[in-house]
């Protein structure tokens, strides 16, 4: 059994698909933080079975909207005091930078060094985005 | 307010704000001297990135009329752009330089990424297969004259509608307009892109068929704008060779036509469009050409806020 104390004060990004955990991690840059960070894999969860899990202590001011482009389904609970003070529900970002490539060959991007990837949301209900410079829809 | 303005695609502008430039472009039309010294001590670049020699004269020749002077490249060679200079680079410079700049890249989007470094006017004249914007001005131009509305047409739209740029511009241009239909009419291989049926047509409710047969539907259409298959967005040769005649305008074609029918094209035309139909009075290309700098002069004019 492993055991991580619980944070009185932080955030903990809770839900995570398994497997994505690492990614989340990498993304929001926790490699280079200095506080306490744990990164928990494949942990128990009572809806899905099986989740990745975030706990970032003495830290509130991390800029998580990107996350609900990587999944959804990710739950964060704000702690203060030991207590969950607020819960966020994500929703697909509005706009996106520099998670994509655009793959459309056309496209400036594919050819300018040093830019911004810049990614806007057109279909809310089917998560469809398009490439800001030449409007080409981001297919995986 | 048009003054400082970039111009990336049609849907930059309110319909309010393209009426203003029209009805400019209109004075301009009538009394061209007036405006012959508009733009004294004003300087335009034209960057273009790939030749266009029709796009570049009729922006040269617009800021020329206007007391303006130009400078600029007609293609990368000649420019630091050889030298592996980014877009953001160029721009910077050329803007500590200019007033205005006019830029056409072969790469789509190259226009808005230009626009985000500039602190002076960027226009679209044109990037890859995406949106020529000032040819939208002018076919706007073209059928305010010749229709004297933009509203209750059926609009159709022949040949490349694939990578025919300007044919996607006039499309989400005119669907902002009152009770207007498309006809698409293109071989299955050079069809309209999905994203303009999807984001502009569907979501708008907008009427529009697809069909492959242009005397099929002649009849129907108020508008004909008529498109060139180019050679150089194929990238196959045998394709080209294929598709290339697949749509010609004749007399017998026009015969099937309304008689107050007008037919637009952006030119240059390869054959597309049979000489024959040159006399017949609904043949409206050669007037749009005109058009152009005249819409470009109004548009320069807006941009640096001088009238």
């Amino acid at each position: 059994m492993l055991n991580i104390d619980s944070i009185a004060n932080g955030i903990v990004i809770d839900h995570i698909k398994v497997g994505c955990g690492f990614k989340i991690f990498n993304y929001l840059g926790l490699d280079k933080a200095d506080c306490r960070v744990a990164l928990i894999m494949n942990a128990n969860s009572k809806k899905h079975g099986k989740k990745d899990l975030i706990k970032i202590e003495n830290v509130m001011d991390l800029d998580l909207t990107m996350l609900g482009f990587i999944d959804p389904d990710i739950t964060i609970n704000i702690i203060e005091d030991e207590k969950i003070k607020e819960k966020i529900t994500l929703s697909l970002p509005e706009k996106i930078e520099n998670i994509l490539e655009c793959k459309n060959p056309r496209c400036v991007t594919s050819i300018e060094r040093n830019i911004n990837h810049k990614f806007v949301l057109v279909d809310k209900e089917k998560g469809i985005y398009k490439c800001e410079y030449c409007d080409h829809i981001y297919e995986d | 307010m048009l003054k400082s303005r970039h111009l990336i695609e049609p849907e930059d502008f309110t319909k309010e704000e393209l009426e203003e430039i029209f009805v400019l472009a209109d004075e301009i039309i009538k009394k061209p001297s007036r405006f012959s010294n508009s733009c004294s001590g004003k300087l335009l670049a034209t960057l273009f990135y790939e030749p266009s020699t029709r796009t570049r004269f009729s922006f040269e020749s617009a800021m020329l009329r206007l007391g303006g002077q130009v400078v600029g490249f007609s293609e990368p060679g000649s420019s630091s752009v050889m030298k592996g200079e980014s877009i953001p680079d160029t721009i910077r410079t050329v803007a500590s330089y200019t007033d205005i700049i006019a830029m056409r890249h072969p790469k789509e989007g190259a226009p808005k990424l230009a626009s985000i470094y500039s602190p002076v006017p960027i226009i679209n004249a044109g990037d890859g297969g995406h949106q020529h914007p000032t040819q939208t001005l002018t076919d706007l131009l073209t059928i305010r004259n010749t229709k004297k509305t933009f509203s209750n047409l059926t609009i159709g739209l022949c040949g490349d509608l694939k990578f025919g740029r300007t044919v996607h511009s006039l499309i989400k241009a005119l669907s902002r307009y009152e009770n207007n239909s498309f006809i698409l009419i293109s071989p299955q291989e050079l069809q309209i892109p999905s994203y303009i049926k999807n984001e502009v047509l569907n979501m708008k409710g907008i009427k529009y068929k697809e069909v492959e047969r242009l005397e099929d539907v002649i009849g129907e259409l108020d508008i004909l704008y008529m498109t060139r298959v180019q050679k150089e967005r194929f990238f196959n040769e045998a394709d080209y060779i294929r598709l290339k005649d697949s749509y010609i305008l004749d007399s017998e074609k026009m015969k099937l036509a309304k008689e107050d029918l007008s037919v637009l094209h952006p030119l240059p035309r390869v054959n597309e469009i049979s000489y024959e139909v040159d006399n017949d009075p609904r043949a409206c290309y050669f007037k749009q050409v005109k058009f152009g700098m005249f819409v470009r002069m109004a548009l320069i004019l807006k941009l640096l806020g001088v009238e």
